[in-house]
Protein backbone atom coordinates (compact mmCIF):
# COMPACT_ATOMS: atom_id res chain seq x y z
CA UNK A 1 0.00 0.00 0.00
CA UNK A 2 1.26 3.12 -1.13
CA UNK A 3 1.77 5.87 1.98
CA UNK A 4 -1.37 8.67 2.22
CA UNK A 5 0.93 10.46 4.99
CA UNK A 6 4.48 10.36 6.05
CA UNK A 7 5.51 12.17 8.63
CA UNK A 8 9.13 12.28 9.49
CA UNK A 9 10.81 13.50 12.83
CA UNK A 10 8.68 16.21 12.95
CA UNK A 11 9.10 18.25 15.90
CA UNK A 12 7.87 21.94 16.76
CA UNK A 13 9.11 24.10 19.49
CA UNK A 14 7.23 27.02 20.68
CA UNK A 15 8.83 30.37 22.68
CA UNK A 16 6.94 31.16 26.00
CA UNK A 17 7.55 33.99 28.34
CA UNK A 18 7.68 37.53 27.50
CA UNK A 19 10.96 38.35 29.38
CA UNK A 20 12.50 35.59 29.27
CA UNK A 21 11.60 33.38 26.77
CA UNK A 22 12.09 29.85 27.44
CA UNK A 23 11.70 26.66 24.50
CA UNK A 24 8.73 24.45 24.89
CA UNK A 25 8.55 21.46 23.02
CA UNK A 26 4.86 20.60 21.71
CA UNK A 27 5.61 17.50 19.58
CA UNK A 28 9.08 15.67 19.39
CA UNK A 29 10.64 13.58 16.83
CA UNK A 30 7.18 12.03 15.79
CA UNK A 31 7.21 9.55 13.13
CA UNK A 32 4.34 7.75 11.16
CA UNK A 33 3.32 6.34 8.19
CA UNK A 34 -0.42 6.30 7.14
CA UNK A 35 -1.32 3.88 4.43
CA UNK A 36 -3.22 4.79 1.76
CA UNK A 37 -7.33 3.76 2.37
CA UNK A 38 -6.85 3.10 5.96
CA UNK A 39 -9.02 4.79 9.17
CA UNK A 40 -6.14 5.63 11.23
CA UNK A 41 -6.49 6.81 15.05
CA UNK A 42 -4.29 9.15 16.37
CA UNK A 43 -5.04 8.92 19.96
CA UNK A 44 -4.06 11.06 23.00
CA UNK A 45 -4.92 12.54 26.38
CA UNK A 46 -5.64 16.08 25.78
CA UNK A 47 -2.83 18.71 25.39
CA UNK A 48 -0.66 15.44 24.08
CA UNK A 49 0.23 16.94 20.65
CA UNK A 50 -2.78 15.82 18.24
CA UNK A 51 -3.45 19.64 17.27
CA UNK A 52 -0.12 20.51 16.97
CA UNK A 53 0.52 17.26 14.91
CA UNK A 54 -2.74 18.02 12.71
CA UNK A 55 -1.63 21.94 12.34
CA UNK A 56 1.92 21.19 11.05
CA UNK A 57 0.29 19.23 8.40
CA UNK A 58 -1.91 21.55 7.30
CA UNK A 59 0.57 24.34 7.45
CA UNK A 60 -0.95 26.62 10.05
CA UNK A 61 2.13 25.95 11.80
CA UNK A 62 6.02 25.45 10.47
CA UNK A 63 7.68 22.68 12.27
CA UNK A 64 10.93 23.32 13.80
CA UNK A 65 12.51 20.19 12.19
CA UNK A 66 11.56 17.23 10.32
CA UNK A 67 9.27 17.09 7.26
CA UNK A 68 5.71 15.21 6.35
CA UNK A 69 4.42 14.32 3.19
CA UNK A 70 0.74 14.11 2.35
CA UNK A 71 0.32 12.22 -1.24
CA UNK A 72 3.82 12.08 -2.50
CA UNK A 73 3.89 15.84 -2.15
CA UNK A 74 5.21 18.10 0.90
CA UNK A 75 2.70 19.20 3.40
CA UNK A 76 1.91 23.41 2.07
CA UNK A 77 1.89 22.10 -1.41
CA UNK A 78 -1.52 24.67 -2.51
CA UNK A 79 -2.34 21.39 -5.25
CA UNK A 80 -2.71 19.07 -2.61
CA UNK A 81 -5.14 21.03 -0.63
CA UNK A 82 -7.23 19.72 -3.75
CA UNK A 83 -7.16 16.17 -2.40
CA UNK A 84 -7.59 16.79 0.81
CA UNK A 85 -10.15 17.69 3.78
CA UNK A 86 -9.59 18.97 7.64
CA UNK A 87 -11.80 19.54 9.87
CA UNK A 88 -10.37 21.25 12.80
CA UNK A 89 -10.66 20.66 16.70
CA UNK A 90 -13.97 23.17 17.83
CA UNK A 91 -14.30 24.92 14.24
CA UNK A 92 -15.29 27.82 14.05
CA UNK A 93 -16.47 29.85 11.28
CA UNK A 94 -18.19 33.07 9.64
CA UNK A 95 -21.19 33.36 11.90
CA UNK A 96 -22.64 35.99 9.59
CA UNK A 97 -23.06 33.12 6.94
CA UNK A 98 -25.43 30.49 6.23
CA UNK A 99 -24.07 26.70 6.65
CA UNK A 100 -25.15 27.30 2.58
CA UNK A 101 -23.19 30.18 2.14
CA UNK A 102 -20.43 28.61 3.88
CA UNK A 103 -19.88 25.95 1.87
CA UNK A 104 -20.98 27.66 -1.46
CA UNK A 105 -18.15 30.09 -0.24
CA UNK A 106 -15.54 27.10 -0.24
CA UNK A 107 -16.57 25.73 -2.95
CA UNK A 108 -16.16 27.97 -4.95
CA UNK A 109 -12.27 28.42 -3.57
CA UNK A 110 -12.33 24.81 -5.08
CA UNK A 111 -13.74 26.31 -8.22
CA UNK A 112 -17.01 24.21 -8.64
CA UNK A 113 -19.34 26.12 -11.27
CA UNK A 114 -22.55 26.82 -9.49
CA UNK A 115 -25.06 24.22 -10.83
CA UNK A 116 -22.27 21.51 -9.52
CA UNK A 117 -21.48 23.59 -6.02
CA UNK A 118 -25.29 23.99 -5.10
CA UNK A 119 -25.62 20.45 -5.86
CA UNK A 120 -22.90 19.36 -3.63
CA UNK A 121 -23.55 21.58 -0.72
CA UNK A 122 -27.44 20.72 -0.65
CA UNK A 123 -25.81 16.78 -0.72
CA UNK A 124 -23.65 16.95 1.81
CA UNK A 125 -25.59 18.94 4.40
CA UNK A 126 -28.21 17.03 3.76
CA UNK A 127 -25.39 13.64 4.71
CA UNK A 128 -24.54 15.51 8.22
CA UNK A 129 -28.03 15.79 9.27
CA UNK A 130 -28.03 19.37 8.70
CA UNK A 131 -31.79 20.41 7.56
CA UNK A 132 -33.93 24.08 7.04
CA UNK A 133 -31.17 25.40 9.19
CA UNK A 134 -28.96 25.88 6.52
CA UNK A 135 -30.61 28.95 5.91
CA UNK A 136 -30.16 30.21 9.17
CA UNK A 137 -26.72 32.36 10.08
CA UNK A 138 -24.42 30.29 11.86
CA UNK A 139 -23.96 32.41 15.00
CA UNK A 140 -27.64 30.39 15.67
CA UNK A 141 -26.26 26.93 15.27
CA UNK A 142 -25.27 24.73 18.52
CA UNK A 143 -21.79 23.54 18.94
CA UNK A 144 -23.01 19.97 17.66
CA UNK A 145 -24.44 21.93 14.54
CA UNK A 146 -21.70 23.50 13.49
CA UNK A 147 -19.64 20.08 14.18
CA UNK A 148 -21.98 18.78 11.62
CA UNK A 149 -20.61 21.38 9.42
CA UNK A 150 -17.24 21.26 9.96
CA UNK A 151 -17.64 17.86 8.76
CA UNK A 152 -19.70 19.04 5.58
CA UNK A 153 -17.11 21.46 4.47
CA UNK A 154 -13.93 18.88 5.33
CA UNK A 155 -15.66 16.33 2.82
CA UNK A 156 -16.85 19.32 0.23
CA UNK A 157 -14.07 18.51 -2.43
CA UNK A 158 -14.55 14.48 -2.15
CA UNK A 159 -11.01 14.46 -0.73
CA UNK A 160 -8.77 11.19 -0.89
CA UNK A 161 -7.41 12.26 2.56
CA UNK A 162 -9.36 13.50 5.45
CA UNK A 163 -8.05 15.05 8.50
CA UNK A 164 -10.89 14.54 11.46
CA UNK A 165 -9.42 16.49 15.00
CA UNK A 166 -11.57 15.50 17.42
CA UNK A 167 -14.87 14.69 14.64
CA UNK A 168 -16.98 13.58 17.79
CA UNK A 169 -16.27 16.66 19.90
CA UNK A 170 -19.59 18.26 20.88
CA UNK A 171 -22.03 15.59 19.37
CA UNK A 172 -24.56 13.81 20.82
CA UNK A 173 -24.81 10.14 21.03
CA UNK A 174 -26.92 10.25 17.37
CA UNK A 175 -24.20 12.26 16.12
CA UNK A 176 -21.37 10.05 16.85
CA UNK A 177 -22.74 7.42 15.62
CA UNK A 178 -23.16 9.09 12.42
CA UNK A 179 -19.96 10.12 12.32
CA UNK A 180 -19.27 7.00 13.08
CA UNK A 181 -20.85 5.80 9.89
CA UNK A 182 -19.53 8.64 7.76
CA UNK A 183 -16.39 7.35 8.56
CA UNK A 184 -16.52 4.23 7.69
CA UNK A 185 -18.59 4.96 3.97
CA UNK A 186 -15.18 7.22 3.51
CA UNK A 187 -13.68 4.09 4.19
CA UNK A 188 -15.29 1.83 1.85
CA UNK A 189 -15.05 4.66 -0.49
CA UNK A 190 -11.19 4.02 -0.33
CA UNK A 191 -10.59 6.51 1.31
CA UNK A 192 -7.87 7.75 3.89
CA UNK A 193 -9.20 8.87 7.24
CA UNK A 194 -6.76 10.77 9.67
CA UNK A 195 -8.70 11.29 13.30
CA UNK A 196 -7.54 12.32 16.21
CA UNK A 197 -9.10 11.93 19.25
CA UNK A 198 -8.86 10.99 23.19
CA UNK A 199 -12.32 8.79 22.98
CA UNK A 200 -10.76 5.64 22.84
CA UNK A 201 -13.83 3.50 22.40
CA UNK A 202 -14.33 5.54 18.73
CA UNK A 203 -10.73 4.41 17.91
CA UNK A 204 -11.88 0.61 18.88
CA UNK A 205 -14.59 0.78 16.67
CA UNK A 206 -13.28 2.38 13.43
CA UNK A 207 -9.22 2.32 13.15
CA UNK A 208 -6.86 -1.17 12.05
CA UNK A 209 -4.06 0.90 12.95
CA UNK A 210 -3.57 3.57 15.45
CA UNK A 211 -0.75 6.20 17.33
CA UNK A 212 -0.35 7.13 20.90
CA UNK A 213 0.53 10.23 21.32
CA UNK A 214 1.35 11.37 24.86
CA UNK A 215 3.39 14.74 26.25
CA UNK A 216 4.38 15.45 22.73
CA UNK A 217 5.81 12.20 21.99
CA UNK A 218 4.94 9.10 20.07
CA UNK A 219 3.79 6.31 23.17
CA UNK A 220 2.87 3.60 20.35
CA UNK A 221 1.85 2.80 17.04
CA UNK A 222 0.82 -0.14 15.19
CA UNK A 223 -2.29 -2.19 14.53
CA UNK A 224 -4.88 -2.33 17.45
CA UNK A 225 -4.93 -5.75 17.91
CA UNK A 226 -1.04 -5.88 17.88
CA UNK A 227 -1.38 -3.25 20.62
CA UNK A 228 -3.91 -4.94 23.21
CA UNK A 229 -2.52 -8.28 22.18
CA UNK A 230 0.92 -7.64 24.43
CA UNK A 231 -1.41 -6.35 26.89
CA UNK A 232 -2.96 -9.56 28.14
CA UNK A 233 -2.38 -10.05 32.12
CA UNK A 234 -4.00 -12.94 32.75
CA UNK A 235 -7.01 -15.74 32.53
CA UNK A 236 -11.09 -15.47 33.23
CA UNK A 237 -12.46 -18.50 33.64
CA UNK A 238 -15.72 -18.89 34.22
CA UNK A 239 -17.44 -21.80 35.82
CA UNK A 240 -20.68 -23.52 36.75
CA UNK A 241 -21.49 -26.36 39.31
CA UNK A 242 -18.52 -25.50 41.91
CA UNK A 243 -19.54 -25.71 45.61
CA UNK A 244 -17.61 -22.90 47.90
CA UNK A 245 -15.26 -25.76 49.11
CA UNK A 246 -14.25 -26.56 45.99
CA UNK A 247 -13.49 -22.74 45.20
CA UNK A 248 -11.67 -22.47 48.55
CA UNK A 249 -9.40 -25.30 47.48
CA UNK A 250 -8.20 -23.47 44.12
CA UNK A 251 -8.34 -20.21 46.28
CA UNK A 252 -4.41 -20.27 46.44
CA UNK A 253 -3.54 -20.53 42.85
CA UNK A 254 -6.10 -17.72 41.79
CA UNK A 255 -6.03 -14.35 42.07
CA UNK A 256 -9.39 -13.57 42.24
CA UNK A 257 -12.64 -15.30 43.26
CA UNK A 258 -16.21 -14.16 41.76
CA UNK A 259 -19.42 -15.47 42.90
CA UNK A 260 -21.58 -14.54 40.02
CA UNK A 261 -24.66 -16.45 41.13
CA UNK A 262 -25.09 -19.80 43.72
CA UNK A 263 -22.66 -22.40 42.24
CA UNK A 264 -21.61 -19.89 39.57
CA UNK A 265 -18.10 -18.11 39.41
CA UNK A 266 -15.67 -16.18 37.71
CA UNK A 267 -11.93 -17.04 38.72
CA UNK A 268 -9.38 -14.34 37.82
CA UNK A 269 -5.93 -16.18 37.48
CA UNK A 270 -2.52 -14.06 36.46
CA UNK A 271 -0.91 -14.51 33.41
CA UNK A 272 2.35 -16.82 34.86
CA UNK A 273 -0.51 -19.60 36.15
CA UNK A 274 -1.83 -21.65 32.91
CA UNK A 275 -5.63 -21.99 33.08
CA UNK A 276 -4.86 -25.87 32.05
CA UNK A 277 -4.13 -27.48 35.80
CA UNK A 278 -6.97 -25.84 37.98
CA UNK A 279 -9.47 -26.40 34.77
CA UNK A 280 -8.92 -29.87 35.16
CA UNK A 281 -8.84 -29.90 38.94
CA UNK A 282 -12.49 -28.12 38.84
CA UNK A 283 -13.90 -30.57 36.14
CA UNK A 284 -12.62 -33.29 38.02
CA UNK A 285 -14.47 -31.96 41.13
CA UNK A 286 -17.77 -31.50 39.00
CA UNK A 287 -17.66 -28.26 38.01
CA UNK A 288 -18.50 -27.08 34.18
CA UNK A 289 -16.85 -24.87 32.33
CA UNK A 290 -18.68 -21.89 31.02
CA UNK A 291 -16.10 -19.62 29.28
CA UNK A 292 -12.39 -19.39 29.52
CA UNK A 293 -10.66 -15.89 28.31
CA UNK A 294 -7.28 -14.10 28.48
CA UNK A 295 -8.20 -10.87 30.37
CA UNK A 296 -6.40 -7.94 27.84
CA UNK A 297 -6.25 -4.19 29.18
CA UNK A 298 -8.93 -2.20 27.04
CA UNK A 299 -6.83 0.39 25.42
CA UNK A 300 -8.00 2.80 27.68
CA UNK A 301 -5.80 1.19 30.13
CA UNK A 302 -3.25 0.98 27.99
CA UNK A 303 -3.38 4.88 27.14
CA UNK A 304 -3.39 5.79 31.01
CA UNK A 305 -0.24 3.14 31.46
CA UNK A 306 1.55 4.68 29.07
CA UNK A 307 0.41 8.26 29.65
CA UNK A 308 1.62 7.36 33.08
CA UNK A 309 5.18 6.21 32.26
CA UNK A 310 5.78 9.21 30.27
CA UNK A 311 4.95 10.76 33.39
CA UNK A 312 2.76 13.16 31.54
CA UNK A 313 -0.29 12.34 32.92
CA UNK A 314 -1.99 15.87 33.53
CA UNK A 315 1.26 17.86 31.58
CA UNK A 316 2.00 19.75 34.66
CA UNK A 317 4.29 22.60 33.48
CA UNK A 318 7.18 21.05 35.09
CA UNK A 319 7.03 18.01 32.73
CA UNK A 320 6.87 20.39 29.66
CA UNK A 321 9.67 22.62 31.39
CA UNK A 322 11.79 19.04 31.50
CA UNK A 323 10.95 17.90 28.25
CA UNK A 324 11.89 21.11 26.72
CA UNK A 325 15.29 21.47 28.10
CA UNK A 326 16.43 17.71 27.03
CA UNK B 1 -7.02 35.02 -9.24
CA UNK B 2 -10.09 33.15 -8.38
CA UNK B 3 -9.24 32.56 -4.84
CA UNK B 4 -8.17 36.51 -4.24
CA UNK B 5 -11.81 37.48 -6.15
CA UNK B 6 -14.06 34.86 -3.52
CA UNK B 7 -12.18 35.90 -0.76
CA UNK B 8 -12.52 39.60 -1.81
CA UNK B 9 -15.96 39.03 -2.39
CA UNK B 10 -16.39 37.29 1.22
CA UNK B 11 -15.15 40.36 3.05
CA UNK B 12 -17.42 42.23 1.16
CA UNK B 13 -20.61 40.40 2.31
CA UNK B 14 -19.25 40.47 5.19
CA UNK B 15 -19.39 44.08 5.85
CA UNK B 16 -22.64 44.42 4.06
CA UNK B 17 -23.63 41.71 6.52
CA UNK B 18 -22.22 43.80 9.47
CA UNK B 19 -24.30 46.88 8.38
CA UNK B 20 -21.24 48.62 7.44
CA UNK B 21 -23.31 50.27 5.01
CA UNK B 22 -25.31 52.13 7.60
CA UNK B 23 -22.72 54.49 7.90
CA UNK B 24 -24.09 55.91 4.47
CA UNK B 25 -27.24 57.04 6.01
CA UNK B 26 -25.31 58.77 8.93
CA UNK B 27 -23.66 60.37 6.08
CA UNK B 28 -26.57 61.53 4.30
CA UNK B 29 -28.38 62.91 7.08
CA UNK B 30 -25.14 64.66 8.31
CA UNK B 31 -24.76 66.50 4.70
CA UNK B 32 -28.69 66.87 4.67
CA UNK B 33 -28.79 68.50 7.55
CA UNK B 34 -25.53 70.59 7.60
CA UNK B 35 -26.86 72.43 3.97
CA UNK B 36 -29.96 73.20 5.75
CA UNK B 37 -28.34 75.12 8.54
CA UNK B 38 -25.78 76.04 6.22
CA UNK B 39 -28.21 77.83 4.24
CA UNK B 40 -29.81 79.56 6.78
CA UNK B 41 -26.43 81.23 8.07
CA UNK B 42 -24.50 82.20 4.96
CA UNK B 43 -24.99 83.64 1.68
CA UNK B 44 -22.86 82.73 -1.50
CA UNK B 45 -20.53 80.61 0.35
CA UNK B 46 -22.56 77.91 1.58
CA UNK B 47 -21.59 75.68 -1.50
CA UNK B 48 -18.06 76.01 -0.77
CA UNK B 49 -18.86 74.97 2.93
CA UNK B 50 -21.33 71.90 1.75
CA UNK B 51 -18.33 70.98 -0.90
CA UNK B 52 -15.62 71.33 1.94
CA UNK B 53 -17.81 69.28 4.44
CA UNK B 54 -19.14 66.93 1.73
CA UNK B 55 -15.47 65.94 0.85
CA UNK B 56 -13.91 66.12 4.78
CA UNK B 57 -17.18 63.62 5.74
CA UNK B 58 -15.86 61.22 2.99
CA UNK B 59 -12.55 61.23 4.04
CA UNK B 60 -13.33 60.57 8.05
CA UNK B 61 -16.12 58.27 7.14
CA UNK B 62 -14.08 56.27 4.71
CA UNK B 63 -11.11 56.77 7.45
CA UNK B 64 -12.99 54.90 9.97
CA UNK B 65 -13.99 52.10 8.01
CA UNK B 66 -10.45 51.64 6.65
CA UNK B 67 -9.30 51.66 9.91
CA UNK B 68 -11.58 49.48 12.19
CA UNK B 69 -12.30 47.19 9.68
CA UNK B 70 -8.66 47.20 8.54
CA UNK B 71 -7.23 46.18 11.28
CA UNK B 72 -9.93 43.02 11.88
CA UNK B 73 -9.19 41.44 8.60
CA UNK B 74 -7.00 39.25 9.83
CA UNK B 75 -6.59 39.47 13.13
CA UNK B 76 -10.26 38.64 13.74
CA UNK B 77 -9.84 35.45 11.14
CA UNK B 78 -7.26 34.73 13.47
CA UNK B 79 -9.34 34.79 16.70
CA UNK B 80 -12.35 33.22 15.55
CA UNK B 81 -10.36 30.25 14.46
CA UNK B 82 -12.20 30.84 10.52
CA UNK B 83 -8.67 30.59 9.10
CA UNK B 84 -7.94 27.28 10.07
CA UNK B 85 -10.73 25.67 7.62
CA UNK B 86 -10.29 28.69 4.73
CA UNK B 87 -6.00 27.40 4.78
CA UNK B 88 -6.63 24.05 4.15
CA UNK B 89 -8.61 24.92 0.99
CA UNK B 90 -6.33 25.57 -2.14
CA UNK B 91 -5.61 29.11 -0.73
CA UNK B 92 -2.08 30.71 -0.67
CA UNK B 93 -1.50 32.83 2.38
CA UNK B 94 -0.49 35.44 -0.14
CA UNK B 95 -4.22 35.38 -2.29
CA UNK B 96 -5.65 35.21 1.78
CA UNK B 97 -3.82 38.65 2.43
CA UNK B 98 -4.20 40.03 -1.16
CA UNK B 99 -8.61 38.65 -1.08
CA UNK B 100 -8.92 40.15 2.28
CA UNK B 101 -7.27 43.62 0.83
CA UNK B 102 -8.87 43.47 -2.22
CA UNK B 103 -12.47 43.25 -0.35
CA UNK B 104 -12.19 45.47 2.28
CA UNK B 105 -11.07 48.23 -0.76
CA UNK B 106 -14.36 46.43 -2.75
CA UNK B 107 -16.15 48.11 0.20
CA UNK B 108 -14.58 51.21 0.55
CA UNK B 109 -15.34 52.16 -3.31
CA UNK B 110 -18.93 51.37 -3.14
CA UNK B 111 -19.06 53.45 0.14
CA UNK B 112 -17.13 56.22 -1.34
CA UNK B 113 -19.07 56.36 -4.38
CA UNK B 114 -22.39 56.60 -2.91
CA UNK B 115 -20.84 59.70 -1.22
CA UNK B 116 -20.15 61.04 -4.32
CA UNK B 117 -23.28 60.96 -5.27
CA UNK B 118 -24.51 62.63 -2.33
CA UNK B 119 -22.24 65.28 -2.20
CA UNK B 120 -23.39 65.70 -5.72
CA UNK B 121 -27.12 65.80 -5.11
CA UNK B 122 -27.38 68.01 -2.47
CA UNK B 123 -24.90 70.59 -5.15
CA UNK B 124 -27.56 70.09 -7.28
CA UNK B 125 -29.93 70.84 -4.99
CA UNK B 126 -27.98 74.17 -3.76
CA UNK B 127 -27.55 75.02 -7.70
CA UNK B 128 -31.20 74.29 -8.49
CA UNK B 129 -32.53 77.22 -5.23
CA UNK B 130 -30.20 79.85 -6.14
CA UNK B 131 -31.01 82.60 -7.97
CA UNK B 132 -28.48 83.02 -10.96
CA UNK B 133 -27.03 86.02 -9.52
CA UNK B 134 -25.55 84.25 -6.56
CA UNK B 135 -24.15 81.44 -8.21
CA UNK B 136 -22.37 84.02 -10.90
CA UNK B 137 -19.87 84.43 -7.68
CA UNK B 138 -18.94 81.03 -6.89
CA UNK B 139 -15.17 80.83 -7.35
CA UNK B 140 -16.35 77.03 -9.44
CA UNK B 141 -19.81 75.48 -11.10
CA UNK B 142 -21.85 74.31 -7.97
CA UNK B 143 -21.82 71.11 -9.76
CA UNK B 144 -18.12 70.91 -10.33
CA UNK B 145 -16.58 67.67 -11.88
CA UNK B 146 -13.48 68.64 -10.67
CA UNK B 147 -14.78 67.19 -7.11
CA UNK B 148 -14.18 63.96 -8.18
CA UNK B 149 -9.70 64.83 -8.12
CA UNK B 150 -10.63 65.04 -4.60
CA UNK B 151 -13.10 62.03 -3.65
CA UNK B 152 -9.84 59.92 -6.65
CA UNK B 153 -7.33 61.34 -4.34
CA UNK B 154 -9.37 60.29 -1.53
CA UNK B 155 -10.10 57.22 -2.31
CA UNK B 156 -6.19 56.07 -2.82
CA UNK B 157 -5.66 57.71 0.56
CA UNK B 158 -7.88 55.43 2.19
CA UNK B 159 -6.78 52.37 0.17
CA UNK B 160 -3.22 53.17 1.54
CA UNK B 161 -4.59 53.13 5.34
CA UNK B 162 -6.47 50.07 4.65
CA UNK B 163 -2.88 48.76 3.66
CA UNK B 164 -1.47 50.33 6.58
CA UNK B 165 -4.05 48.86 9.23
CA UNK B 166 -4.17 45.09 7.71
CA UNK B 167 -0.05 45.50 7.54
CA UNK B 168 -0.12 46.06 11.71
CA UNK B 169 -2.81 43.58 11.74
CA UNK B 170 -0.49 40.21 10.08
CA UNK B 171 1.34 40.61 13.37
CA UNK B 172 -0.24 42.80 16.19
CA UNK B 173 -3.62 42.28 17.91
CA UNK B 174 -6.76 44.72 17.16
CA UNK B 175 -6.49 47.71 19.64
CA UNK B 176 -2.49 48.03 18.79
CA UNK B 177 -3.18 47.94 15.38
CA UNK B 178 -5.69 50.59 15.37
CA UNK B 179 -3.60 52.59 17.92
CA UNK B 180 -0.45 52.45 15.14
CA UNK B 181 -2.77 52.70 12.21
CA UNK B 182 -3.80 56.11 13.74
CA UNK B 183 -0.84 57.29 14.62
CA UNK B 184 0.79 56.78 11.34
CA UNK B 185 -2.43 58.48 9.65
CA UNK B 186 -1.03 61.42 11.63
CA UNK B 187 1.85 61.32 11.17
CA UNK B 188 1.71 61.13 7.21
CA UNK B 189 -0.16 64.00 7.04
CA UNK B 190 2.65 65.89 9.10
CA UNK B 191 4.98 63.95 7.06
CA UNK B 192 6.16 66.79 5.06
CA UNK B 193 7.19 69.24 7.65
CA UNK B 194 9.33 66.58 8.53
CA UNK B 195 10.95 67.51 5.06
CA UNK B 196 12.67 70.99 5.96
CA UNK B 197 12.95 70.02 10.10
CA UNK B 198 16.30 71.04 10.12
CA UNK B 199 15.18 74.70 9.40
CA UNK B 200 13.73 74.31 12.96
CA UNK B 201 16.02 72.41 14.94
CA UNK B 202 19.54 72.96 15.64
CA UNK B 203 20.55 69.10 15.83
CA UNK B 204 22.20 67.74 12.99
CA UNK B 205 21.23 64.00 14.02
CA UNK B 206 17.70 64.93 15.00
CA UNK B 207 17.58 66.33 11.12
CA UNK B 208 18.56 63.22 10.04
CA UNK B 209 16.39 61.49 12.05
CA UNK B 210 13.22 63.23 10.49
CA UNK B 211 14.43 63.38 7.07
CA UNK B 212 14.79 59.30 6.83
CA UNK B 213 11.18 59.10 8.69
CA UNK B 214 9.90 61.64 5.83
CA UNK B 215 11.57 58.91 3.34
CA UNK B 216 9.96 56.06 5.19
CA UNK B 217 6.31 57.16 6.14
CA UNK B 218 3.79 57.66 3.63
CA UNK B 219 3.27 61.51 2.50
CA UNK B 220 -0.42 61.58 2.87
CA UNK B 221 -0.76 65.46 2.61
CA UNK B 222 -0.11 64.97 -0.98
CA UNK B 223 -3.66 62.93 -1.31
CA UNK B 224 -5.75 65.97 0.17
CA UNK B 225 -6.43 68.61 -2.84
CA UNK B 226 -9.80 69.35 -1.25
CA UNK B 227 -9.08 73.15 -0.94
CA UNK B 228 -7.50 73.70 -3.93
CA UNK B 229 -10.89 72.09 -5.80
CA UNK B 230 -13.39 74.02 -3.48
CA UNK B 231 -12.00 77.07 -4.48
CA UNK B 232 -11.54 76.39 -8.36
CA UNK B 233 -7.75 76.02 -8.56
CA UNK B 234 -6.09 73.89 -11.00
CA UNK B 235 -5.30 70.48 -10.27
CA UNK B 236 -3.62 68.90 -13.02
CA UNK B 237 -4.32 65.35 -13.83
CA UNK B 238 -0.26 64.96 -14.22
CA UNK B 239 -0.37 65.40 -10.41
CA UNK B 240 -3.10 63.08 -10.06
CA UNK B 241 -1.56 60.02 -12.17
CA UNK B 242 1.89 60.91 -10.32
CA UNK B 243 0.20 60.89 -6.25
CA UNK B 244 -1.91 57.85 -7.57
CA UNK B 245 1.10 56.09 -8.46
CA UNK B 246 2.98 57.05 -5.45
CA UNK B 247 0.02 55.62 -3.62
CA UNK B 248 -0.45 52.80 -5.20
CA UNK B 249 3.61 52.31 -5.42
CA UNK B 250 2.95 52.57 -1.25
CA UNK B 251 0.41 49.91 -1.15
CA UNK B 252 1.86 47.25 -3.05
CA UNK B 253 5.00 47.32 -1.06
CA UNK B 254 3.12 46.97 2.64
CA UNK B 255 0.99 44.13 0.78
CA UNK B 256 4.24 42.36 0.02
CA UNK B 257 5.79 42.91 3.72
CA UNK B 258 1.99 42.04 4.60
CA UNK B 259 2.33 38.87 2.93
CA UNK B 260 5.74 38.27 4.04
CA UNK B 261 4.90 38.49 7.80
CA UNK B 262 2.21 36.62 7.25
CA UNK B 263 3.06 33.42 5.42
CA UNK B 264 5.81 32.67 8.30
CA UNK B 265 3.42 33.24 10.98
CA UNK B 266 2.62 30.25 13.52
CA UNK B 267 -1.84 30.19 14.10
CA UNK B 268 -1.17 28.31 17.67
Amino acid sequence: MPSAIRIEELTKDYAIGFWRRRSYRALDRLTLDIESGEVFGFLGPNGAGKTTTLKLLMQLIFPTSGRAEILGRPVGDITTRRRIGYLPENPSFYDYLTAEELLGYFGELFGYSGPDRRKRVSGLLDRVGIGAERRLQLRKFSKGMIQRVGIAQALLNDPEVVFLDEPMSGLDPLGRRDVRQLILELRDQGRTVFFSSHILADAEALCRRVAVVAGGRLAASGALADILAFQVHGWELVMSGASPDLVSRVKPAIRRATEISPGRYSLELSLDQPPDRILAELTAAGASLVSLNPMRDTLEDFFMKRVAEMGTGARAPHAEETRASR
Amino acid sequence: MRAVRVVAVNVFRESVRDRVPYNLVLFAVLLIGSSYLIGQLTAGQDVKIIKDLGLAATSVFGLFIAIFIGIGLVSKEVERRSIYALLSKPVSRAQFIIGKYAGLVLTLAVNVSVMAVAVYVILGYMVWTEPPTIRAGWDAPGIDPALLKAIFLIFIELMLVTAIALFFSTFSSPILSAAMTFGLYVAGHFNSDLKNFERVVSSKTAARLARGAYHILPDLSAFDVKTEVVHGLPVTFGYLGSTALYGLAYVAALLLVSTFIFSRRDFK
